[in-house]
């Protein structure tokens, strides 16, 4: 706390004895530029280490350079070669798929268990609430290794299934076919507990005068969460959308430590690739052209949801 | 609510926890077998063995790994906090020209994929010889988790009642002071929810520990379990109690402070 204590007198403060009280807080008519000491810190940081990386991105994205030595110019054509890459195409759409198994499964999911569950109040919620949190707070990398153990060939998935009489006694993650779905699905592991606690957390916030209203019009459980919960919850549903689709777009440890894209680019995503790219294959033009459209594509999906959000309130 | 009702309710909640909880009663089952035994679905082992853990710590320097995570949690955490809540301070409670946009500037990058900007990073602290060291590290995640520490406590103190502040005022308290001893004593549980969710952060942060360092006894442990998961990829047992060590301190903290950290997560979450 040394730069707040150091004895520097707000402007404000410097008002002669005597003189009439000055107005408090953001209504004084004078600038207080003892602010930009107490943001310079900030300021410094977050302009120099995020935001001005941004743009070092962007011009990185514009020369042919493998990371050593001489960078030539090419303009556009980082951009123009990686909209014909079809390994590109290929993690645009993978990661087309985690946005349905990062985000629309864990919503559906946790929007139906909160409309069953969130009506009433249940002993025994905060111990619930510990565990289907638990994948949120568990490190990545270590999740992946589990998930590895599950799908393996002698893994607790199989094990599951032969409970069932399948024997499948696949390798789910070297499996062309399933490694995509079978990734993704962890990311439904790690979201829906989330989902779920948020939702119930919005549905406690509801009016319970709404629901005792909806019930003594004759409507049923269904219509109650259609007519009810569902619009009560449209804050919630937002933030749990924008959360859960920039995590499916950023992407990068589990599939780094699960599949490394494989097997072929059955698991590529754009966050692999652009670490792929700048740090093994050596093209940091084009792993920043990747990055950049990446970023672009997840601001849109923030500013645009959040903008949604706050026209309706 | 009928029973009957009341109990669907419970095996729905119960089925769910199980989904959660499989993978890590695999990976702890995993974990205990013996060298050599074949470690298979849902059998746990009978007797517990520890030999794996041992061979994990050693083959990938575990020691060093926990310690580096620690050192790089123990420093983020302070300072993160303390920039947060300087910054926080007149974005919440002064007026000065240029205020909307260091806002902006500092809300968009809760948003900056940290894969865009690991790429220039990694070549401007290098040339800056910031690379391979816990400095090189700590300086970025400190940044990235300023731009969620000054929006949670510019929302924390513009919550404060404005009366504390000016009462401040009156009595001739100066900036310094109306931060130190009015809004931060105020704000003490927001403080300590911005460091319990860094503390979680930094501890759990991958690309850029992967990225940014390169000498193994420098790495941090999700770092250094992903290099080992790349060498020891065989090795079942070895590498489900080398998770464990890496995930085992966090979720012991989780466990301890989970009311502030769900709370924390979904409040920072809706605001965010």
């Amino acid at each position: 706390m040394t730069a707040a204590t150091d004895g520097r007198r707000d402007v404000r403060d410097s008002v002669p004895p005597g003189a009439p009280a000055p107005l408090p807080r953001n209504r004084s008519p004078r600038p207080q530029f003892i602010a930009y000491l107490y943001m310079a810190p900030a300021v410094l940081l977050v302009g120099g280490l995020v935001l001005f990386p941004v743009f070092r991105v962007i011009g990185f994205s514009l020369y042919e350079w493998s990371g050593a030595g001489a960078a030539t110019w090419v303009g556009l054509e980082n951009y123009a070669s990686m909209l014909r890459d079809p390994v590109l195409h290929r993690s645009i759409l993978n990661a087309l798929a985690f946005v349905v198994t990062y985000s629309f499964l864990p919503i559906v999911i946790g929007l139906v268990v909160a409309g069953i569950i969130g009506r009433y109040q249940l002993h025994a919620i905060p111990f619930f609430r510990t565990v289907l949190f638990l994948p949120q707070v568990t490190t990545v990398v270590a999740v992946g290794v589990a998930w590895r153990w599950m799908y393996s060939e002698n893994g607790t998935i199989n094990s599951l299934l032969s409970l069932i009489g399948i024997d499948a006694g696949t390798a789910w993650l070297g499996d062309f076919t399933w490694a995509l779905p079978a990734v993704g699905l962890i990311g439904t592991w790690v979201m829906f507990g989330f989902c779920m606690i948020l939702f119930l957390a919005g549905m406690a916030k509801i009016d319970r005068a709404l629901y005792d209203a909806a019930r003594v019009d004759g409507a049923g459980a269904v219509r109650e969460f259609m007519t009810v919960s569902l619009p009560g919850l449209r804050p919630e549903l937002t933030v749990a959308v924008v959360v859960t689709i920039i995590g499916a777009l950023q992407t990068f440890a589990l599939v780094y430590v699960t599949t490394a894209g494989g097997p072929g680019h059955a698991t590529v995503v754009p966050g692999f690739l652009v670490y792929r790219m700048a740090f093994r294959a050596g093209d940091v033009g084009g792993a920043s052209a990747v990055a950049v459209a990446l970023t672009a594509v997840v601001f849109l999906v923030a500013i645009g949801l959040a903008r949604l959000l706050r026209e309706k309130d | 609510m009928g029973r009957s009702e009341r109990w669907v309710m419970y095996a729905i909640l119960i089925i769910l926890t199980f989904v959660v909880l499989i993978p890590y009663a695999s990976i702890i089952s995993v974990a205990f077998t013996p060298e050599g035994a074949q470690p298979s679905g849902l059998r746990f082992p009978t007797e517990l063995d520890f030999s794996n853990f041992a061979r994990a710590w050693e083959a990938g320097g575990f020691a060093y790994l926990l310690r580096n995570s620690a050192v790089v949690a123990l420093v983020v955490v302070p300072v993160t906090i303390m920039v947060s809540v300087l910054a926080a301070y007149p974005l919440a409670r002064m007026r000065f020209p240029g205020k909307q946009v260091l806002f902006y500037g500092v809300l968009a990058g809760i948003v900056v994929p940290y894969e865009a900007i690991v790429i220039p990073l990694y070549f401007d602290l290098s040339s800056l010889g910031l690379t391979n060291s816990l400095l090189g590290l700590m300086l970025p995640q400190v940044a990235l988790f300023t731009c969620f520490g000054v929006f949670w406590m510019r929302a924390a103190f513009t919550a404060t009642p404005p009366s504390l502040h000016e009462a401040a005022v009156l009595d001739g308290a100066n900036s310094a002071q109306v931060l130190t001893r009015v809004l931060m004593p105020v704000s003490k549980q927001a403080i300590t929810t911005l460091g319990v969710l860094v503390l979680i952060w930094s501890w759990n942060e991958f690309l850029l520990a992967l990225v940014l360092i390169q000498d193994q006894q420098l790495r941090t442990a999700p770092s250094g379990l992903g290099v080992f998961v790349g060498q020891f990829a065989t090795d079942q047992a070895g590498l489900a109690a080398a998770a464990l060590l890496v995930t085992a301190p966090v979720l012991i903290f989780y466990l301890i402070a989970q009311r502030r950290v769900i709370a924390g997560m979904l409040e920072g979450a809706t605001k965010g």
